[in-house]
């Protein structure tokens, strides 16, 4: 390794600076999870008489009951539940698409030998950073055309595509570092091309994969604009679901039980931040990198 | 005709073609459409009259796209440099072979993997006069202990940098890590031979010569900045007042709920402006470095 | 049936020609070599024979069928790459049979065929491995394999041997060489290593700056270069050159010395006067005692080599070698006498360096 910890060693005071700093900024990232979790199991008399930050009297799961079906979002009372389904159910195919469309166009890209190909990469890479407000009406107005607008398919449909620069990119970066000699041998065996991307290519590409999906899942799960403007009332994921929960009973609200609802809707991505840490780590240092 | 189609099964091109035709119509095409709204005086609908760029000079003269972009470049300058500092501070003593790393890591990561809706609506309430630490400070015996922010339309675009570099500091710590881990090992020995200060060391040999890696998470957090929208939506919705507005709530609201088409088509093109602006130096260096 | 014709292949990249109207024929059966160092466009020739890479203009004959538009699978040939470029996450069988999978090969038939090769390259027992289980020398097999599998009759190679080790690398060229001799196949094999074009090719192209230099067997590359570029790209240590200006009567002159020529046998038996470099292999060159008439030369210094040694002697400011005995190299004297077998030697015009 070429840490520093093999150089001179710190004076202590420094190791112990060094430290405390490390614990108070633990602490510090710590505090919205704790204090999140602990009142999402407090009895609601517990947070009348004392404050966010106190210990339950005793632990109560009634708030997450309430949150997962029976919070209301205006006149609906089914909790968070209808929401989580409709998160999965946009989510999960709008991952895979997008790394399928994402690996071929990021294999085809690195594949492609043109002048232009430098200017098309410039062509993506803006498209990465285009704010959606610049792009927002007129998809509406694509997809209102195409019959999709506020519609399962429309949604699924926005996320692959605002999502491609991105998938793209990193898969294209992926297939640069792939020696060029397979991809030749396979068509020297008569492979085309699709057939060479999915018998040789894809199968080599699982870590490249993984890294993208995650990304995809958490970017696609969190995701609350384009889910509020093209999901359509019968399909609103979980982050818009929270919202109108948390803002439904704003004021003299249940904040045990809005607490339960944002653990809820927080939970899929934890879960998958959590199994899948190191690829997590590697897809946003090579994302953010690259991007 | 026959042998140049059959040749092409055996070359990207169809993929590419069909790949760029998406990323034109969608994201530029797009961006054209909002273009030419912007010119327009569209409200509800979209309507073609043309009156140049009077929607421009509209915006300059809305007290709310005004506060909005002042908010911005006040947000914006402390999110940014607070996330680098703290991102960095922490990417150094996590790289000095600290114990627990892995616990740490994972503490300082785990927000990313967090909807900015969660993130948003935890520091709501942990800042919540009634409810978050203010209440605590108070309960435990100082009365008079103010730390009420988020309901001061002076101070409430401060929380929203707490929040946001809550969220984003982990990101800077795991790519100015993996920028340091890349260090070469000499380098430590030689600065060690020459009995250099490690914080000089850091400040003046290692950190110049990471100035690609500063660059792109500088990048990275600047368009996060520009598009930021879920976090404010969550945690303050634009007020006490309009104290925490910002352009890219600007947009939408004037798209989807004020129906006013052509100011948000003009309020998003700036937004786009200044992306591309932020992004040209970095574009460039990067494609100079290509050739 | 299967030689290959190459007909005026140009191939341009920008304001960059990678190949000059390069012409080849290789007859059916022949071990061809094409050598030449990095950026000489030998591996853009080879990938346009494969059809992996267009060409400008020319054509492409192989079996006199002309290919040159045609898909690299429908040119009944198979290439063997420098990487192996086997597929990762394929067993070995299916890396064999992918290529007829692909073209819907009958099961029963690919299993057979990649049975047989299997046994012939020893690979048997590597049938269900994947590449990454394998050691360098295995992979190289496998990817002859995969070229032999589908015995089409004429195959490619790529500087196959340069990721193998020098023991290796020997023992496969021999292998190699053999399995040429029993399967008759034509074979085309680019390589920088002059080793393997000596000792593998029925014949040589030697290529510089997208030209064939010349296309002759081995030894008479070695032996009678038709210029100065192959004489001194072949051959290790680098050929002697020794610059000079060729006079009427048959002598070079250099200075005020002068080297008799009389004994070499010039082309079309011409040899006007002109500014010209003599070429003599190490060894070519004996070493005699210092006498009156015979050309002198310091001694600089010896390296013995194990079975042999080089003397470099100081000629007129130019370091010449001379190879010679172990035994006589120590022996050597600081002011040796100089004899050129200028029957093995070769005279070349200074302006452009072609075979006088």
């Amino acid at each position: 390794m070429s840490s520093p910890a093999n150089a001179a060693a710190m004076p202590r005071v420094a190791v112990v600076g060094m430290y405390a700093f490390l614990i108070v900024s633990a602490l510090f990232f710590l505090a919205p999870f704790l204090v999140i979790l602990i009142n999402s199991v407090k009895p609601m008399a517990d947070i009348r008489s004392g404050n966010l930050l106190t210990l339950p009297s005793e632990i109560t799961f009634e708030p997450w009951r309430i949150a997962w079906s029976s919070a209301c979002t205006g006149l609906d009372c089914s909790g968070i539940k209808p929401g989580l389904w409709n998160s999965i159910l946009i989510t999960v195919p709008a991952v895979v698409i997008s790394v399928l469309t994402g690996a071929l166009n990021g294999y085809a890209l690195a594949q492609w030998r043109s002048r232009f190909a430098d200017w098309l990469m410039l062509f993506i890479l803006i498209g990465l950073f285009v704010p959606y407000q610049a792009m927002l009406y007129p998809t509406v107005k694509i997809l209102s055309g195409m019959g999709i607008f506020r519609s399962y398919t429309g949604i699924i449909f926005v996320h692959v595509v605002y999502g491609l620069p991105y998938t793209t990119l990193l898969f294209r970066n992926f297939y640069v570092g792939v020696p060029d000699e397979i991809s030749r041998a396979a068509r020297m065996e008569g492979a085309s091309f699709l057939r060479t991307f999915w018998s040789v290519i894809l199968p080599i590409s699982t870590n490249i994969i993984v890294v993208v999906a995650i990304l995809q899942f958490t970017g696609i799960w969190n995701d609350y604009l384009l889910g509020l403007i093209f999901a359509g009332n019968d399909n609103l994921p979980m982050t818009v679901q929270l919202t109108n929960i948390v803002n439904n009973s704003r004021g003299a609200a249940e904040p045990n039980v809005n607490m339960a609802a944002a653990l809820l809707a927080a939970i899929p991505t934890l879960i998958v931040y959590f199994v899948s840490g190191r690829y997590f780590v590697r897809g946003i240092a090579t994302g953010a990198v690259k991007g | 005709m026959a042998r140049w189609f059959q040749r092409q099964m055996f070359r990207p091109t169809f993929t590419v073609v069909a790949f760029f035709a998406v990323i034109a119509i969608f994201f530029y095409g797009s961006i054209g459409w909002t273009f030419l709204m912007s010119l327009t005086k569209s409200s509800l609908m979209p309507r073609y009259d043309f009156v140049g760029f009077e929607k421009y000079a509209d915006l300059m003269d809305n007290k709310r796209w005004i506060v909005s972009c002042i908010n911005m470049v006040v947000f914006g300058a402390l999110f940014i440099v607070g996330s680098l500092i703290l991102g960095s501070i922490l990417a150094i003593f996590i790289d000095r072979g600290i114990r627990f790393e892995g616990v740490f890591r994972t503490i300082f990561l785990y927000p990313l993997a967090i909807s900015l809706i969660v993130t948003g609506l935890g520091w709501r309430w942990l800042l919540d006069p009634t409810l978050g630490i203010q209440a605590m400070v108070r309960d435990m015996g100082w009365e008079n202990f103010a730390f009420d922010w988020i309901t001061e339309p002076d101070r409430a675009i401060y929380t929203l940098v707490i929040a946001s570099v809550w969220r984003s500091a982990g990101l800077v710590m795991i790519i100015v890590l993996a920028g340091l881990r890349s260090v070469d090992g000499d380098l430590w020995k030689a600065i060690r031979m020459e009995k250099i200060p490690q914080w000089r060391a850091y400040v003046q040999v290692i950190f110049p010569g990471m100035r690609p890696v500063f660059a792109s998470c500088i990048v990275l957090l600047m368009s996060e900045v520009i598009r930021g929208y879920d976090l404010i939506v969550a945690m303050t919705n634009g007020g006490p007042g309009i104290s925490t507005e910002m352009p890219a709530k600007f947009a939408v609201d004037f798209f989807f709920s004020r129906m006013n088409l052509s100011l948000a088509s003009a309020a998003s093109i700036l937004m786009l402006l200044l992306s591309l602006l932020m992004l040209a130096p970095y574009l460039y260096s990067e494609f100079r470095r290509r050739d | 049936m299967y030689n290959i014709s190459l007909n005026k292949i140009r191939k341009t990249y920008g304001d960059l020609t990678i190949l000059h109207s390069v012409e080849m024929e290789i007859t059916e059966g022949e071990f061809v070599v094409i050598l030449g160092s990095s950026g000489c466009g030998k591996s853009t020739l080879l990938n346009i024979v494969a059809g992996l890479d267009t060409c400008d203009s020319g054509q492409i004959l192989i079996g006199d069928k002309d290919v040159t538009d045609l898909e690299p699978s429908d040119r009944d040939l198979s290439m063997v790459f420098q990487s192996y470029a086997l597929f990762p996450s394929m067993t070995v069988r299916r890396n064999l049979s992918f290529g007829m999978e692909v073209a819907r090969v009958p099961k029963a038939e690919r299993e057979a065929k990649v049975a047989k090769v299997a046994q012939l390259l020893q690979i048997d027992a590597l049938l269900d491995r994947k590449p990454s289980q394998l050691s360098g020398g295995q992979r190289q097999r496998v990817a002859i394999g995969r070229a032999l599998v589908r015995s089409t009759g004429v195959c490619l190679f790529d500087e196959p041997l340069s990721n193998l080790d020098a023991k290796l690398r020997t023992e496969t060229r021999v292998e190699l060489k053999k399995l040429h001799n029993d399967l008759g196949f034509t074979m085309l094999y680019v390589t920088h290593d002059q080793v393997e074009a000596m000792t593998m090719a029925d014949r040589v192209a030697v290529m510089n700056k997208g030209r064939v230099e010349q296309f002759a067997p081995p030894q008479e590359i070695y032996e009678k270069p038709a210029n100065l570029f192959v004489a001194s790209f072949v051959g290790s240590p680098e050929i002697n050159q020794i610059a000079g200006h060729l006079s009427g009567n048959g002598s070079l002159d250099i200075g005020k010395t002068h080297i008799d020529l009389s004994g070499y046998a010039f082309e079309n038996g011409t040899r006007p006067a002109q500014d010209a470099i003599l070429a003599v292999r190490c060894e070519d060159i004996k070493i005699v005692p210092p006498a009156a008439g015979h050309i002198t030369a310091q001694l600089d210094f010896v390296e013995l080599l194990g079975a042999d040694a080089l003397a470099w002697v100081l000629y007129h400011g130019k370091r010449l070698s001379v190879r010679m005995g172990v035994d006589q190299a120590r022996a050597l004297e600081s002011e040796v006498g100089l004899q050129f077998d200028l029957t093995k030697a070769s005279v070349f015009c200074t302006k452009d360096g072609h075979r006088l």
